[in-house]
């Protein structure tokens, strides 16, 4: 209100110096521009224009010569020039500068009734205190003892829940601007550092020697860091995780020590050596004095347990698949097979009688009346081949990869792996000289082939399961599923509850056939496949080798007591074979008698473990 | 039977869990207010443990926040603010756009601002609590004090900066709480003014945690101070104060201005509330609570003891700063142990004697060499102070006189577990600290290290162990090519050979034990179960690697010595 009525007076300090006024009001002069008159005046005559308008050059010769024209203004509405007088000078002067206009007015002076009802009321309100002056900012927070009243209450379970943001690691030796030498980098580690991504950087810098403090210079990452420090501070997401804080030595089971579980074979003590190459099956006779090995240079080969040496060497047909002493003590007689033959041979080693009893036993065949068509031709061996030692021949329609013999030393079981017939295994009977195949259907492709030591069961190993067979049944009684890739041998516990099977892809399970039909324990303690298993007669103990060339005996302990587990603990490595060929041992076997082992391996060696 | 149809994702994680966007739109903020907000409130996204649940099946990469966390948010009166802050903005655009010049003032008067106090005590309930996060806070504000004030960041936000660091400087230096010095923090406040701002970092995101920070630090500093009856905001001494008006009242005009400095140059002690003696035994009341037993007892008393002496390292000695160290850290760090500190009066306001000054025991030069020399002080390097301070004793100064080439600089803050590598330089100090000749412990170094390279060699032994079996084998494998030439075979009996360790001896009986048991253990472990075999191989592997970083330090550490040995003799001859 006090700006509007200095507004006013200055309108009427204007007023005293003209006396010409047009009369038309706010309007553009322009409209006016085709007459001659440019409005009324007071009186409602009409106000002329000057006859000429001035142009540039009147302007300009007016600028140079008149010396009032800084002080004459040109008032649109009337179409004239006014000089303005030295009061009105005055007064534009003072307004420029933000004075009133009038010099005698006493801005300080409260003008109590000459201002109007609102300046009146906000005078009063002032008066009052009610209006009350800006007070100046606050430019300096304010602090005060935030934490004078601390209350239990204030911790809210959101605390508890809190993850605190982990600390930045303090800076260690290496980050010191004057570090330890060995804590430089060498050349080769700094041109490996800078080639590396920033992101796979084990330290974020180069550590650098500086040799004084002047010559440090300012720390170029502080602000990244503080920044990248910022961003994991609200970006990152939080999760508790718990740190596993074991002692390692916790870890290892404790097991009962080797030294107490003793006999078992620990030192490697004869070489058998005579093949040329692999030898791929080996098995001792029942009495534990010889041993028959059987050899990719197609002879078997017999050795004398005791003393390493090599008695009667054999040249058969073929690269000898598998070999199988009988396990009959009465009987003298050994399985071999090659390509798709069986051969069984008559070393005549050791006691003449029971070498003579099994001569008779073969020839005291009667062919029976009613010839049946079998599978399988069995033929006598007569002549020289008689005097090698030969004594029957079975000629299977394919190649025979394994035999095995019964306990009772009657039966014999061969394998002739092959995924699209059903005449994979067939069963033997030596004495009756018949052959038949118990399966009518494939099951897949068959690996190896067991009979149980007591009772009249067979058991077949597939790629990846064992099947259990009842003979006298007929049926299927059990499907042991061996959780590995591929089964490479198996071996049946003497007492005929518990079974190992070694696969190639490095592991060994333990089924316990009361258990379950999930293996028991699964052991994966060789580096390579596994190639053979043996159980131990009369101790217990079982051994597995495996193309890392190594044989690994364990001791393997079977309760009678139906609620206690077998405790299976290893108790020795055993090494000796080189690797030839990636293959180390190819087959591992028992003394029948004695606590050891005898493996053969791809270096054509057999070595024997006491 | 009967009930509703359970659907997909409607309860459990799926609805513990929201997504960045979905959070933002629930509390109705832009993306940049959703930010700040979860920075003052210490928001953090969290790792949900099955993400394909929470994200309702799909994999897609997203940042999940606690839902709990985003309802807590709605309740923020600080979200109110905002919004007015958002209308303020537009409101101040627009009155720009109309050029109303009355208007935008009238507006810049009344801009709404906001007040974090309540945050920060909702956020640390205790004291503790704060001081628990506090290191974060002082590296932001060293940092942030030291920016130049080209208009990155407010100047106001930089003088508070340097306000709030100098008073928790100040602090330090009155409560002598100063335990380690580590060159990071030191370089902060070391070098002012020198930063190319870096183009790639989101500076709104740093002033928003300055922001809280300050205020923080701010409410800590207060509490401090108080804690030791100190006035807060600070002030200098009466008596000091004087001293230092009488000088320099002629070079600085604006007393307001100079008082930061003054408090900054660090050299003068702060006023108390209460006048107290300055010398006040604050001896810890000692209640042996009824588990602890005497030697416990003991070992705290001594390790008081031992923290005191370390507070009055340098009490007594005088220090004069020439003018080419970093005076502000050195005298930081000389004044938390109690040292009289000074400097040139053109380097800094509040320097108390000259260096004509007599009483001076040491002074410290950062140059190779000095034309005017005293005798009676010591000249020595700024590392002597800082090593000092972290050896917590008095370094003999021989190491570190003028032109010397100074010894390693370690850092404090690395604590050695068995099995680290421990740098030789530590192992010294260490053996300084146990008050022992520095001339012994070369020897035992070495000894050291070569019972080191002892086990390693055992350790390799272990894994081959059978090299006899090998021999064996391959005197076996000549026989053999013998007999192969000339297809008879020598047959010949040689006496056997006794292994070393039957012949019964005690060193051989010990390493055939120590075999057997690494076999025992090597055969055990083969029956391990799957998944702590995998977690066994994962914690050998550990300390393995630590055990090869280690001796790659040792043995480039060897080579090093060899190197400079072999240098000096060259030098000699």
């Amino acid at each position: 209100p006090i700006q509007s009525v200095c507004v006013l007076s200055v309108g009427g300090a204007w007023r005293l110096g003209t006396d010409v006024r047009n009369t038309v009001g706010n309007i553009p002069m322009e409209w006016y521009q085709d007459y001659p008159h440019i409005g009324y005046d007071l009186d409602g005559k009409k106000i002329f224009k000057p006859i000429r308008n001035k142009d540039e050059l009147d302007e300009f010769l007016d600028k140079m010569e008149n010396p009032d024209y800084w002080r004459t203004v040109h008032d649109k509405t009337t179409a004239s020039d006014i000089r303005l007088s030295d009061e009105q000078v005055d007064l534009v002067h003072r307004l420029q500068k933000g004075q009133f206009g009038d010099a005698s007015f006493n801005e300080y002076e409260i003008h109590s009734c000459s201002s109007g009802p609102i300046v009146s009321k906000m005078v009063h309100a002032i008066k009052m205190g009610w209006i009350k002056p800006r007070k100046p900012k606050e430019t300096t927070p304010q602090y005060y003892d935030l934490w004078a009243k601390e209350d239990p209450n204030a911790i809210l379970g959101r605390h508890k829940m809190h993850v605190p943001a982990p600390k930045m690691r303090l800076p260690g030796h290496e980050e010191s601007y004057n570090p330890p030498p060995e804590y430089l980098l060498t050349e080769e580690e700094r041109l490996a550092w800078e080639q590396q991504d920033p992101e796979d950087r084990k330290l974020p810098f180069l550590p650098q020697k500086h040799s004084c403090l002047r010559a440090v210079p300012a720390f170029s990452r502080f602000i990244h860091e503080r920044f990248e420090r910022c961003l994991d501070l609200y970006l990152c997401p939080r999760q508790r995780k718990m740190r596993v804080n074991v002692n390692p030595e916790d870890l290892i089971p404790k097991l009962p020590k080797p030294k107490d579980l003793q006999p078992f074979p620990t030192t490697m003590s004869l070489v058998y050596r005579g093949h040329t190459s692999l030898v791929r099956s080996i098995s001792a006779s029942p009495t534990g004095q010889w041993l028959v090995s059987g050899s990719d240079d197609c002879t078997v080969r017999f050795w004398e347990v005791n003393t390493g040496r090599c008695l009667k060497t054999l040249e058969v047909g073929g690269a000898v698949k598998g070999v199988a002493w009988n396990p009959n003590p009465a009987v003298c007689l050994v399985a071999v097979c090659f390509e798709s033959t069986v051969l069984l041979l008559n070393p005549a080693l050791g006691d003449r009688l029971v070498v003579g009893a099994t001569d008779q036993l073969i020839t005291s065949y009667e062919p029976p009346e009613e010839d049946k068509e079998q599978a399988v031709t069995w033929a006598l061996s007569e002549g020289p081949e008689h005097d090698k030692g030969h004594r029957l021949t079975l000629t299977h329609p394919k190649g025979v990869k394994q035999v095995v013999w019964h306990g009772k030393g009657d039966y014999l079981s061969s394998v002739m792996p092959d995924n699209t017939s059903n005449l994979q295994v067939l069963i033997h009977q030596v004495s009756k000289r018949r052959t038949q195949n118990p399966f009518r259907k494939n099951k897949g492709l068959v690996q190896c082939v067991s009979f149980h030591p007591l009772r009249p069961y067979f058991f077949v190993a597939t790629q990846r399961c064992v099947r259990v067979y009842n003979l006298i049944k007929q049926e299927l009684t059990k499907k042991l599923t061996a959780n590995c890739k591929w089964i490479s041998s198996m071996a049946i516990h003497p007492g005929g509850d518990n079974l190992i099977c070694g696969s190639y892809d490095c592991r060994l399970a333990w089924f316990d056939l009361d258990l379950s039909t999930k293996p028991y324990k699964m052991l994966r303690h060789h580096k390579k496949a596994l190639r053979g298993v043996a159980y131990h007669k009369h101790y217990p103990l079982f051994a597995s080798g495996a193309d890392d060339g190594s044989v690994i005996v364990c001791h393997g302990m079977v309760y009678n007591d139906l609620l206690q587990n077998p405790l299976i603990v290893p108790v020795k490595v055993l090494r000796g074979h080189q690797i030839t060929h990636d293959l180390g041992v190819l087959d591992v076997t028992f003394h029948p008698t004695q606590p050891w082992v005898f493996s053969s391996g791809a270096d054509a060696t057999i070595r024997l473990f006491t | 039977m009967g009930g509703l149809q359970k659907k997909k994702y409607e309860r459990g994680s799926a609805t513990n869990y929201i997504t960045r966007n979905k959070a933002r739109k629930k509390l109705q903020l832009s993306l940049a207010d959703f930010r700040r907000l979860c920075i003052l409130k210490g928001i953090y996204p969290h790792e949900p443990k099955h993400k394909k649940k929470v994200n309702k099946g799909s994999t897609a990469p997203r940042t999940f926040y606690l839902l709990k966390d985003i309802r807590f948010l709605l309740h923020e009166p600080i979200v109110r603010k905002f919004r007015e802050y958002k209308v303020f903005v537009r409101k101040l655009r627009k009155a720009y756009g109309k050029a109303e010049w009355t208007g935008v003032e009238r507006l810049r008067d009344n801009k709404p601002g906001y007040k974090l106090d309540h945050i920060i005590k909702e956020r640390y309930p205790t004291f503790v609590d704060a001081l628990r996060d506090i290191d974060d806070a002082l590296s932001m504000c060293f940092l942030f004090s030291t920016f130049a004030r080209t208009g990155k960041c407010h100047v106001q936000t930089i003088t508070l900066c340097r306000r709030l660091s100098v008073e928790w400087m100040n602090y330090i230096i009155a409560s002598r709480s100063l335990k380690k010095v580590g060159r990071a923090r030191l370089q902060g406040a070391e070098c002012p003014f020198q930063w190319a701002h870096p183009t790639d970092v989101d500076y709104r995101v740093m002033a928003t945690f300055t922001e809280m920070y300050t205020t923080l630090l701010g409410f800590v500093n207060f509490r401090l101070y108080q804690t030791l009856n100190l006035v807060y905001p600070p002030k200098l001494d009466s008596k000091a104060e004087s001293e230092l008006k009488a000088e320099h009242e002629a070079d600085y005009a604006m007393d307001s201005e100079s008082y930061l400095e003054k408090l900054s140059a660090l050299s003068a002690s702060l006023a108390r509330v209460v006048a107290t003696a300055e010398e006040e035994e604050n001896q810890m009341d000692q209640f042996p609570t009824e588990g602890e037993d005497q030697e416990n007892l003991e070992a705290r008393e001594k390790e008081q003891k031992e923290q005191e002496a370390h507070k009055r390292l340098f009490e007594g000695l005088k220090f004069f700063l020439n003018r080419e160290v970093p005076r502000e850290s050195l005298a930081f760090i000389l004044r938390c142990f109690g040292a009289e500190v000074s400097w040139d009066q053109s380097l800094c306001i509040g320097g108390t004697y000259d260096v004509t000054d007599e009483s001076i025991t040491h002074q410290i030069v950062d140059r190779p060499n000095m034309d005017k020399q005293y005798i009676n002080r010591y000249y020595i390097q700024p590392q002597w102070v800082f090593d000092t301070v972290n050896a917590k004793m008095l370094l003999p100064v021989e190491d570190y006189f003028i032109g010397v080439t100074l010894p390693p600089h370690l850092s404090p803050f690395v604590e050695e577990k068995d099995g680290d590598y421990v740098p030789p330089e530590k192992l010294k100090l260490m053996a300084l600290q146990r008050g022992e000749k520095p001339g012994q412990d070369d020897e035992e170094d070495d000894d050291d290290d070569d019972d080191d390279d002892e086990e390693e060699e055992e350790e390799e032994d272990d894994d081959d162990g059978d090299d006899d079996e090998l021999t064996e084998e391959r005197n076996l494998k000549k026989m053999e090519n013998q007999r192969a030439q000339g297809k008879t075979l020598a047959v010949k009996v040689t006496p056997g050979k006794v292994r070393p360790w039957e012949t019964g001896s005690v060193g051989n009986r010990v390493r055939l034990e120590q075999e057997e048991k690494a076999e025992e253990k090597r055969l055990a472990i083969m029956m391990m179960k799957k998944k702590e075999k995998y977690l066994y191989d994962k914690i050998m592997f550990g300390k393995k690697r630590t055990v090869r970083e280690a001796n790659k330090l040792t043995a480039k550490r060897k080579a090093h010595e060899d190197a400079s040995k072999a240098e000096k003799k060259a030098k000699k001859q």
